[in-house]
């Protein structure tokens, strides 16, 4: 199921030579582990791609590259050493890797999303619908760090929205 | 007063060029650089890595200028509320207007110039400012 994300992928960089990958190489003083932990935190929201011990990357915009320039100067600011490099990968099918690796994160989240939802599809209509506002929630931050969409992302928004569908009565006929 | 940060602005920039202007500076004058090195001696630098009117300490600049300006407006710090939020989207605070003006700005920083984007801009904060001051006074939603 993952292979149809992966094809989009290649498609967007059939043209020619792989696309422009923001990196950030960093290292990050043991302890104290609070700031250590809090910027781990922020890659993982951002979803970025570890490429090796402190090196991660994602596709290059603006706002990835924003995202991962304030965290470069927050791991400066807590005692460690990072930077920033714009870089493109040497094959397509490294590009490749690293985008089937992404959406195949993304994959799992949006698939926790339907399971909840499908679970709870027989509850009664509060609890879907207090349901659904926090699945919504979680799908938002999920496409955020969505670069490359799985199947999974429409599968997980349909879940969802089935689930903050009110209950239609069966036995009255609609008019 | 020369003002720098970084060309191609969004959120962030938008409202620090805002506040600048409107509570410290009303003659600002704004300069728009690509890297760091093309400051201008006389500027001060805002919004851009390792200057002191940047992201400090999770906060983003919009907070980090209301801070080292001791500007302590209720209102300025709820407005800075939905700066962070629309910029770092890390869901410190309850701000639900945020996701609908990061997606306004990053739609204008598509078909604007950067002097344009403030120019529309500076109304905007006007209003959820006035907005904001009327709901503080009420202690609930103006109409």
């Amino acid at each position: 199921m993952l292979l149809e994300g992966v094809v989009v992928v290649v498609r967007a960089s059939a043209q020619g030579a792989p696309g422009e990958w923001v990196l950030l190489s960093y290292r990050i003083p043991r302890e104290p582990s609070t700031p250590r932990i809090t910027i781990w935190r922020k890659l993982k929201r951002l979803g970025v791609a570890q490429i090796s011990d402190g090196l991660v990357a994602l596709p290059a915009d603006a706002r990835t590259r924003e995202h991962l320039d304030w965290i470069a100067d927050e791991i400066l600011e807590a005692g460690g050493s990072a930077s920033i490099w714009i870089a493109h990968p040497g094959t397509t099918a490294t590009e490749r890797d690293l985008a089937t690796a992404m959406a195949a994160a993304r994959a799992a989240e949006y698939t926790k999303v339907i399971a909840e939802a499908t679970t709870a599809a027989d509850r009664d209509e509060t609890a879907r619908f207090s349901l659904a506002r926090r699945l919504r929630a979680e799908l938002r931050r999920i496409h955020r760090r969505d670069y490359f969409p799985p199947p999974e992302r429409d599968q997980a928004t349909a879940a969802v929205d089935a689930l903050a569908q009110p209950i239609t009565e069966s036995k009255e006929p609609s008019s | 007063m020369k003002w720098a940060t970084r060309a191609n602005i969004h959120i962030d920039r938008a409202a620090c060029a805002w506040l600048i202007r409107r509570h410290l500076d009303p003659d600002a004058e704004f300069v728009f650089v690509t890297d760091p090195a093309e400051v201008p001696a006389d500027a001060t630098p805002f919004d851009m890595r390792g200057v002191e009117l940047g992201h400090h300490q999770g906060d983003c600049s919009f907070e980090t200028i209301l801070r080292h300006y001791h500007l302590d407006d209720p209102v300025l710090w709820r407005i800075a509320q939905i700066i962070h939020e629309a910029d770092l989207d890390d869901e410190r605070y309850d701000a639900p207007e945020a996701p609908g003006l990061d997606v306004v700005l990053r739609g204008l920083s598509m078909i604007c110039t950067d002097e344009k984007t403030l120019a529309i801009t500076g109304p905007i904060f006007d209003g959820l400012y006035e907005f904001h001051r009327r709901a503080t006074l009420l202690g609930r939603e103006p109409a």
